[in-house]
């Protein structure tokens, strides 16, 4: 009997990675526990260790191997010497084929990449950038975004964890400690309220801090700094103190790690005066609103998504790219419904509208990209022409960014409106575990489709 | 760096700091003099903001600081003009000893557009850039991580400045507290974590609330040097300072001063202070005032009465016009209920 050895995934959002290298060799015996293979994921280089004693009877994958799904046959051991390989495995050649061949039998985290139809979308709308332009991920994006800035504005630091010695948890502080040293990139303790408030204290004391939470779920341990220490102190100073801060991080959903790992965090800080929210979806607006951000003197926080780091985008090929914060970006035009989206959601708003495109239904997709301040204006522009708004996002429904959109609707297009306003959201559960929960518990490309069929008056099919 | 509205809105008057005191010696003639004015103002300022308290003048929470007095200006006296200052909600006393202008300070209280945050702080929440006070944080503790986050920007900067962080027996059971103190070692930062054990978190004695009464030893685990003074004695709380700013002047990181003192008040104008007994109030005034305690020392120096007779009427004057100041100003004008929320103005570059 053969085993076949897959590819495996190192980390809950992984859907390929890189064969950087194999330890072994056709005919060699291994034991269990064995390191077999270097895979290089957009995070780290992880070694991978045999599950079985066998023989190696073929390594299906070369090494150097880019792009290799998760599941994807990459060897095959063999129980005994002189034993057949089995006959699949002949077939299996390219390292393209291979992926292919296994993607059916594998639960497919969300996919990586985009389809070049969104990277061409993503684009449009950046019509004030004539210049060249480079493909970037949206981590590599942000890592850009806070290297220039801190080349230009000594003032302007990094603290959190895991941000400098490990190169950032998720890898977006990526070489920051080698050229700012370790006074500008500093590693903290595990201590959220601690870290937020000192980095508050550093802002009132004229410094330029960039805070980042491993993830946003931890803001919550931090929480009272942000809202009462950063937020309100311009305020309650008469307009002395101003806090020139950025709370940064990955937010909402990742895959698979349940509530307490799975929360989107847009209403509850878009919730409250004296923030600046921003939640951006492509490359280009990451690295723009991040500068702003930065350059920005009040408190911001801007709210990353995991899913989305290894995506790749068109950026403009500069290191002065910045994006105001406050303006939306309609990322596809339309007439016959507004579908507004941020992060993530961005891209599921676009491939409803192709979907819906083939049914005849015209969408406009707007990327909020602010939650606050929120352009309204470009939002109640596409709603007098449409007459309908989805308002889709991943947070809970009870009083999210759809109710305030949809309030502001109803302040400022009312007479516009041709149908009720229709909400995309999470459940309203906390995030389960189990993969098919999990999958029913967030907005999914259908849901849109299905609710702007209804504000259409159109039901699937017709 | 200096916002636009840091340039275009100065804080209300300007007072000098207390004269800079001669290091590791004992205070001269002229210094006392300056220790007994500034513990003095503080207290008649005090009484004052109760008396307009009762009658209505100033709203909300207000917590005085009288019989505190010799912890912020036994500190302050020996502190460098470079040095920062954060501090809790009990923060009128502090204000003063950092030069604020008890005028601004009053107005603040009574809510009016003269205050130091043009009526829109109150008496937890003032600020100035320009005396290098950073609060007036209404949050138990929240000041302590902001205290470090300000000595790191001391660092950062290398302005050779210590933040002294203010906090009372309450804050120091917070956990915030001690991941401060944790960062705050392990970055050699120059903050001096100055508890004011007033003996009552609120209505809690510190032996119902505090595990091990020393407090002055909370940085033991972290390596962080801790040292009690009389915090009814001037004299003792400037030379526990001095010893503490040293330290954090040298680099050598973080200090703990636990400063045993005494609230004369209740914890707040609406508190009735039932948890004590009149007795323990009125034997903490009689032997351990910390202005009787400085005047009495004042005189065996050869001060005579007159002089502090001189001193005590010009503070009463300062504090009546202060008051008059506060009552005349008017409310902020309605527009303001919409300023500063954000700053709106981009820096250039």
């Amino acid at each position: 009997m053969s085993i076949e050895i897959k590819m495996p995934a190192l980390s809950p959002t992984m859907s390929e990675g890189r064969l950087s290298k194999w330890l072994i060799s056709s005919g060699d015996t291994v034991s269990s526990g064995d390191v077999i293979a270097e895979i290089e994921t957009d995070k780290a280089t992880m070694e991978v260790e045999a599950a079985d004693d066998g023989i190696v009877g073929e390594i299906v994958i070369a090494e150097g191997t880019d792009n290799v799904a998760v599941g994807a046959v990459i060897a095959v051991l063999l129980e005994e010497e002189g034993e057949a390989l089995p006959e699949r495995s002949a077939t299996l050649q390219a390292p393209a084929e291979a992926s292919l061949s296994v993607a059916a039998d594998v639960v497919a985290p969300a996919p990586a990449g985009l389809p070049a139809a969104q990277i061409a979308q993503a684009i449009i709308g950046e019509s004030d950038w004539t210049g060249p332009t480079k493909t970037l991920t949206v981590r590599e994006a942000l890592r850009d975004a806070m290297a220039e800035e801190m080349r230009i504005d000594d003032r302007v630091f990094i603290m959190g964890e895991e941000v400098a010695e490990y190169q950032g948890a998720y890898k977006v502080t990526q070489g920051l400690l080698d050229e700012f040293s370790d006074k500008r990139v500093i590693d903290t303790p595990i201590t959220e309220h601690g870290f937020a408030g000192l980095g508050v204290g550093a802002a009132f004391g004229e410094l330029r801090p960039v805070v980042e939470f491993m993830t946003f779920n931890f803001s919550m341990q931090a929480i009272d700094h942000i809202i009462n220490s950063a937020a309100k102190t311009l305020y309650m100073s008469g307009g002395q103190m101003g806090c020139p801060i950025v709370f940064r991080g990955p937010n909402g959903a990742a895959s698979r790690v349940a509530a307490q790992h799975s929360q989107c965090y847009a209403s509850w800080y878009a919730h409250c005066p004296g923030l600046k929210v921003v939640s951006p979806w492509s490359a280009a607006d990451a690295k723009g609103l991040l500068k702003a951000a930065i350059r920005d003197p009040n408190p911001v926080i801007f709210l990353e998504n995991e899913v989305m780091y290894g995506q790749s985008f068109e950026v403009p090929d500069t290191d002065d790219w910045v994006v105001p914060i406050g303006k939306a970006k309609i990322v596809r035009h339309g007439t016959d419904v507004t579908i507004s989206a941020f992060s993530i959601m961005v891209g599921k708003a676009l491939d409803a509208a192709e979907k819906l495109a083939e049914q005849g239904i015209s969408a406009e997709v707007i990327d909020l990209r602010s939650l606050r301040p929120l352009d309204t204006e470009t939002l109640l522009t596409s709603v007098k022409k449409t007459g309908r708004l989805v308002s889709c996002e991943e947070g809970f429904p009870f009083a999210g960014i759809g109710a305030e959109l949809s309030m502001t609707v109803m302040e400022g297009a009312f007479d516009y409106l041709d149908a009720p306003v229709m909400r995309v959201a999470g459940e309203d559960v906390p995030m389960p575990y189990a993969a098919n929960l999990e999958a029913l518990a967030l907005p999914q490309v259908d849901t849109i489709v299905t609710a702007a069929q209804s504000a259409c008056f159109r039901s699937k099919g017709v | 760096m200096a916002t636009k509205s840091d340039m275009t809105k100065k804080a209300p008057g300007k007072r000098g700091r207390p004269p800079k005191p001669v290091l590791n010696d004992k205070p001269d003639i002229d210094q006392l003099r300056e220790l007994y004015h500034q513990m003095m103002l503080i207290r008649r300022f005090e009484e004052k903001a109760g008396q307009l308290y009762g009658m209505g003048q100033i709203g909300g929470f207000c917590h005085l600081y009288i019989g505190q007095e010799a912890v912020v200006v036994g500190m302050q006296s020996v502190a460098e003009s470079q040095d920062s200052v954060v501090t809790s909600y009990r923060d009128h006393g502090h204000m003063l000893a950092c030069g604020m202008d008890a005028g601004g300070v009053m107005a603040e209280l009574t809510g009016r557009k003269d205050g130091y945050s043009r009526g829109k702080g109150g008496s937890m929440h003032m600020f100035s850039r320009e005396k290098n006070f950073y609060g007036g944080h209404g949050i138990v503790a929240a000041q302590v991580p902001i205290g470090a986050g300000l000595a790191f920007a001391h660092k950062f900067k290398g302005d050779d400045g210590v933040n002294m962080a203010y906090l009372g027996d309450g804050a120091a059971n917070q956990g915030q507290v001690y991941e401060t103190f944790n960062m705050a070692a392990l970055w050699s930062l120059p903050v001096i974590f100055v508890i004011e054990n007033n003996q009552y978190g609120m209505g809690t004695s510190v032996s119902r609330a505090a595990a091990g009464l020393d407090l002055a030893d909370r940085g033991k685990a972290y390596g962080i040097p801790g040292k009690q003074a009389d915090g009814m004695d001037v004299l003792a709380v400037r030379a526990a300072g001095e010893e503490a700013l040293a330290h954090c002047r040298s680099g050598k990181g973080p200090y703990i001063l636990e400063m045993k003192t005494y609230r004369y008040r209740g914890h707040s104008m609406s508190d009735p202070a039932k948890y004590r007994t009149r007795d323990e109030v009125d034997a903490m005034r009689k032997q351990h005032d910390p202005i009787e305690q400085l005047r009495d020392i004042m005189l065996r120096e050869g001060i005579d009465e007159a002089a502090l007779k001189e001193i005590d009427s010009s503070v009463k004057s300062v504090v009546g016009q202060a008051a008059d100041f506060a009552l005349e100003s008017p409310e902020p004008d309605v527009s303001e209920l919409y300023t500063d929320i954000l700053i709106e103005d981009q820096p250039a570059g």
